[in-house]
């Protein structure tokens, strides 16, 4: 399973990457995709929306399934990846690539309550 | 993330939540692990969702071939002096219908009350011999339902189940156009028999029974054969490029082709008049069917047509419609792999017709979606 350990995760299959700006980057991880197939339809949120963490902040559609991907801390959303809108297979491809949406967060500090890979990890071996 | 209740696809599907120990598998099992299977519980049976891509699957038997281990659904042997008499009886569609050996049959299975108690495709084999295939979540319940109508009318009739023990059948769909030329190829022995047979036709050669059925929309057979020889034919089937296909591309497959699946599109709640089954009941001849005197009672109140997404999204099973005649719900839903848009079949108000332009209520908006014949795409071809 691939799970990069320069990341940060949640319980529920988000990926975060913090950037160099000190926004944040969201995506679902490998396992998310994987449990989901073939993706077909993106959800993204509008720039400027004010999250709470744990907030529904997008929706990924495959085949078979629905699921909502949850803001991983509070923050206001700066863009979606519009790229997706039209190629959602792209999450399939390389899900730590395909970032969903972008987000400024009201405290980069929140960041040090995700989870790293190795407890991420832990959480995808118990599944 | 979180993955919507609503989106497990009716009550058969289970993706996410395994029950390995207690589900029960077919003899290809292992076959599919092999081969990478993800594998889900549908109707209490370990089945193959996918080999990696549903939708290469799926594009696989719109072009090529794929096969499909149905081997979860159950055969079922009705024999004896009054075998037709009985299903004359038992089914809503007209048995009487089957003179030629080997021509099959699409019926439902009704209660008194007019609702669906399974669909199903009877086979005729010889006089007095019937082979009727179920579904896998119904069978039980189908059995126990089978031979309590045999009992109560006093008829000459065996009923026995093809698919655990001494006897034991498995059943292999291969589908797509060139699903035929490749069975002939695995079965050259089969080639006399299957070289004329026409469609919703079968044949009987030696242990196998090849029919030209399906539930893809596209041409093909479903072979059935003892449940030991099946590992060697699905694995000269792929040799000849076969490609195995789990039962996600096998539900794309067959709502592309506007074919019901039970317990979603139609349950024991549902008349079949009101799941677009009205061409499968034969109310027109003189024969007494259990749930003709209901069906009478109680005429079509709910058209059964597709939907084609206008908006982008995804269609679902549950999703409320509204439409200038009144309120519907979408029955089955998906994206439609070849053409590249969601689809729906939905229970409509009456009135509501081919043309018309509804509103799908997707979580908090609504969605244009107009309503079309409820078969998408026949032998490769986008028909709407």
């Amino acid at each position: 399973m691939n799970i990069p350990t320069d990341l940060k995760y949640t319980r529920s299959h988000e990926w975060v990457r913090l950037e160099a700006d000190g926004t944040i980057s969201v995506g679902i991880t490998d396992h998310a995709q994987e449990l989901l197939g073939d993706l077909v339809f993106i959800e993204l949120p509008e720039p400027g929306r004010e999250l709470a963490a744990e907030q529904e902040a997008a929706v990924v559609e495959s085949v078979k399934a629905a699921a909502d991907v949850y803001a991983p801390l509070a923050g206001t959303v700066i863009e979606g990846n519009e790229a997706l809108a039209n190629a959602p297979e792209l999450v399939n491809q390389d899900a730590y690539a395909a970032w969903l949406f972008r987000m400024r967060p009201a405290a980069v500090g929140d960041l040090d309550n995700l989870l790293d890979a190795a407890a991420y990890q832990e959480i995808v071996a118990a599944a | 993330m979180r993955v919507r209740p609503f989106s497990a696809s009716g009550i058969h599907f289970n993706t996410f939540l395994l029950r390995i120990d207690t589900m029960q598998k077919t003899v290809l099992n292992e076959e599919h692990r092999r081969r990478g299977a993800r594998m889900v519980d549908f109707g209490g049976w370990e089945m193959p969702l996918h080999y990696g891509s549903q939708i290469e699957e799926h594009h696989a038997v719109r072009g090529d071939a794929g096969m499909f281990d149905v081997s979860h659904m159950c055969a079922v042997d009705v024999r004896g002096s009054d075998a037709r008499a009985f299903l004359r009886r038992l089914l809503a569609n007209n048995v009487d219908r089957l003179q030629l050996p080997g021509k099959a049959l699409y019926s439902t299975m009704l209660n008194e009350a007019g609702g669906v108690i399974d669909d199903l495709i009877v086979y005729h084999l010889a006089e007095n011999d019937f082979r009727v295939v179920i579904n896998a979540a119904t069978a039980a319940n189908d059995l126990r339902w089978m031979t309590a109508r045999r009992d109560e009318w006093g008829l000459a009739v065996t009923i026995s189940a093809r698919r655990e023990g001494e006897g034991a059948l498995a059943m292999i769909a291969v589908q797509g156009p060139q699903a035929r030329q490749k069975v002939g190829q695995v079965l050259p022995e089969c080639q006399p028999a299957c070289a004329g047979l026409k469609p919703f036709f079968a044949a009987s050669v030696g242990e196998h029974l090849i029919a030209r059925t399906g539930y893809t929309g596209e041409d093909g057979y479903e072979i059935t054969l003892p449940a030991a020889q099946a590992v060697s034919l699905w694995n000269r089937l792929a040799d000849a490029g076969a490609q195995p296909c789990g039962l996600g591309a096998r539900d794309t497959l067959r709502l592309e082709a506007g074919m019901n699946l039970y317990g979603q599109d139609m349950d024991e709640s549902v008349s079949p008049l009101d799941a677009g089954l009205a061409w499968t009941v034969d109310l027109a001849a003189p024969r007494d069917f259990v749930g003709k005197t209901a069906l009478l009672a109680r005429p079509q109140r709910y058209g059964f047509l597709g939907l084609l997404l206008i908006d982008r999204g995804v269609l679902r099973a549950h999703q409320q419609v509204e439409s200038a005649h009144g309120a519907g719900e979408i029955t089955s839903g998906s994206f439609s792999p070849t053409l590249q848009r969601a689809i729906a079949l939905a229970r409509l108000p009456l009135a509501a017709a081919v043309g018309d332009i509804v509103q799908v209520r997707v979580r908090e908006k609504l969605l244009a979606a107009r309503v079309v014949k409820p078969c998408f795409v026949r032998n490769g071809s986008i028909l709407v």
